[in-house]
């Protein structure tokens, strides 16, 4: 599990892999990467504060943007950081669904090292697919 | 970096990938500039102006201006204008921060008279229009206050104090577009923006403090016609756009134009980014009366911030901001799609021009420029790097061979993940004061990533700007203070 920024590409944005074990680990790693894109400290980021999230998409890559997104939302809304802790993915219905236990608490200008603002993640190259150890995400956010 | 095989040279400074260049072009991509920044310019522009090719209803050509770069679905510096009968509207052609746009006015004072107090300009600048990651400003508003900002825009900033009647003049559109509808847009874009009215963002958004040195005034008629009249005069140019709200209406907006595009309209697209809907589809009019309420939110953003930066000004110095002559001289988006009319094979064309990172450039004598411009011009903002300059220039006659649409700015050559790898943000920030640049920031490895180095030259650009015939310099602007996001 983990995410690696990739300097080659999204001359103006930032582009990054995530890996997981299982899809499960790929949607909390590729959750963390983008908090991560916005705070150099991940692990500043403290329990304070819980949200569940709820969505369905016939397109598994496309559960996870959405995902994504909730997480830049409640960034804006809330001014909340959140670390997805808990996933749970079913496909039932021709859909996939997810429920997702996210945790964090608010932005603190003193402790959360800021780097830059998230504005969306973007479908361009978006990329979910397994390989031989589990799963890789390949996202790009638009900054 | 890398030129294509099948580019074909038609001038110095314009380039043609053919049709036969990609499967389904339907009319050729032209991109600007001149050789070495054709050289400098990444693959995947190439391959992205000739996926906007293949849109339905583009006319005349897919163009990428001289700062382009590859950006998501649509190169940055991108321009693509769609027949409104039978053409798409793409919220990938427009950007997800739906009117980021510079800003800029005047001072009556020299730099001898700010040098003194630029620190602590800078320093209250940065307290007083937030920037960062969540920042919030100081406009508290319900919901029902803050559909009328995005339904009116920067009219009611100045019906609510927050400017002068002649801003908005001054202003694209007069700083209201016509037709947003609030009722379009989503609980979520409501409450990403509510609270973010005044603030810049991050990235590359920034505030800077410049000088025009008399040795940078390229032609002394226009600039005094837009305000700059003494010499080492200061002005103020900002960057910035219609924050969480605009973006959260284009992420919206994609996934509707994703389950309709195929299924219900045939469409086919080269990258998903590039969703789209017909322009008069009920879809596609969702949208584009949505981003209008974008639109009028940035315009209303950049209102609140000018207020702020006149209060800074004025208790500065001591005086008011009309006795310190801080006058705007134009507020322009580069992020948009609009309805305009431009003549096509000697016939006038009602046509959707989406410019994404890209400068309307309206020459003189153009429907939409304000009075005091109508014989001169549009004035055109250009925001470099904070280590090098910014332009001010001017729309042109020959403008029309890209709809009047010109550069944004310098345009990126290197990632921001390589750029933070090269720079340290503390270390640059102290080689910029050693410089005479005072930087204040809310991210030091967001500093590192907005180097100088990690950018064209701005010099190049505008000179390749110029030649191309997309509009002329005026002034050359170099920085002295900045805020950065």
């Amino acid at each position: 599990m983990g995410h690696r920024f990739i300097e080659e590409e999204a001359t103006a944005d930032i582009a990054f892999e995530a890996d997981g074990k299982d899809i499960h680990e790929v949607f909390r790693s590729a959750s963390d990467a983008v908090i991560n894109v916005m705070i150099d400290n991940l692990e500043e980021v403290q329990s304070r504060e819980s949200r569940v999230i709820q969505l369905s998409n016939e397109a598994l890559d496309l559960l996870l943007l959405e995902l994504l997104q909730m997480l830049v939302y409640y960034k804006d809304a809330e001014q909340l950081l959140l670390r997805v802790k808990d996933v749970e993915i079913e496909k039932f219905n021709k859909e996939w669904h997810l429920r997702a236990m996210a945790e964090g608490e608010h932005i603190d200008r003193e402790r959360h090292h800021q780097h830059v603002d998230v504005k969306a993640v973007t479908l361009h190259d978006l990329r979910l697919e397994q390989t031989d150890g589990g799963w890789r995400a390949h996202v790009v956010l638009d900054i | 970096m890398a030129v294509v095989h099948a580019l074909q040279r038609i001038s110095d400074t314009v380039w043609e990938l053919p049709v036969t260049y990609k499967a389904g072009m339907k009319v050729p991509a032209r991109i600007f500039g001149t050789e070495k920044l054709i050289q400098e310019m990444d693959e995947a522009v190439y391959d992205q102006i000739s996926n906007v090719a293949t849109l339905p209803g583009i006319t005349r050509y897919a163009m990428c201006m001289p700062d382009g770069h590859s950006g998501y679905g649509f190169p940055i510096g991108g321009v693509a204008a769609m027949d409104v009968k039978t053409g798409v509207i793409s919220p990938g052609g427009i950007g997800f921060d739906i009117n980021c746009g510079m800003r800029l006015l005047t001072t009556n004072l020299t730099w001898e008279e700010v040098k003194p107090h630029l620190n602590e300009l800078v320093d209250r600048l940065y307290q007083r229009v937030p920037a960062g990651v969540g920042s919030t400003g100081f406009l508290k508003l319900n919901t029902a206050e803050f559909r009328t900002v995005l339904e009116e825009g920067a009219r009611w900033c100045v019906r609510n104090g927050y400017g002068w009647e002649e801003d908005l003049e001054l202003t694209e559109e007069s700083g209201c577009i016509p037709g947003a509808d609030a009722s379009k847009v989503s609980q979520q874009a409501i409450s990403r923006g509510i609270n973010q009215i005044g603030t810049l963002g991050s990235g590359n958004h920034y505030l800077e403090i410049q000088v025009v040195r008399p040795e940078n005034v390229f032609d002394k008629k226009v600039a005094e016609a837009f305000g700059i009249t003494i010499p080492n005069q200061v002005v103020v140019m900002f960057h910035c756009g219609s924050r969480g709200f605009g973006h959260q209406v284009a992420s919206d907006n994609l996934m509707i134009f994703l389950m309709v595009m195929e299924n219900k309209y045939g469409i086919k697209i080269l990258d998903r980014e590039l969703a789209s809907a017909p322009f008069e589809s009920p879809e596609g009019q969702h949208y584009f009366s949505g981003m209008k309420c974008g639109l009028n939110m940035s315009f209303a953003n950049r209102q609140v911030i000018l207020h702020r930066i006149r209060e800074v000004f004025s208790q500065v110095f001591g005086c008011s901001a009309e006795d310190l002559g801080m006058h705007m001289v134009y507020d322009v988006a580069h992020n948009t799609a609009k309805l305009e009319r431009h003549r096509v094979d000697g016939e006038e064309r009602a046509l959707l021009v989406h410019r994404k990172g890209s400068t309307r450039a309206f020459g003189p004598g153009l429907p939409g420029l304000p009075a005091r411009y109508k014989d001169i011009g549009q004035p055109v903002i250009i925001g470099g790097s904070m280590e090098t300059g910014s332009y001010l220039l001017v729309g042109i006659p020959e403008g029309a061979q890209t709809f009047y649409s010109t550069s944004h700015g310098s345009g990126r050559t290197m990632s921001r993940t390589r750029a933070r790898k090269l720079w340290h943000g503390q270390t640059l920030q102290r080689e910029m004061e050693s410089r005479g640049i005072y930087v204040r920031t809310a991210s030091w490895p967001g500093l590192a990533e907005e180097a100088g180095g990690a950018y064209k030259s701005i010099d190049e650009v505008v000179e390749a700007t110029e030649k191309a015939g997309l509009s002329r310099r005026v002034v050359r602007f170099t920085p002295v203070g900045n805020v950065k996001g």
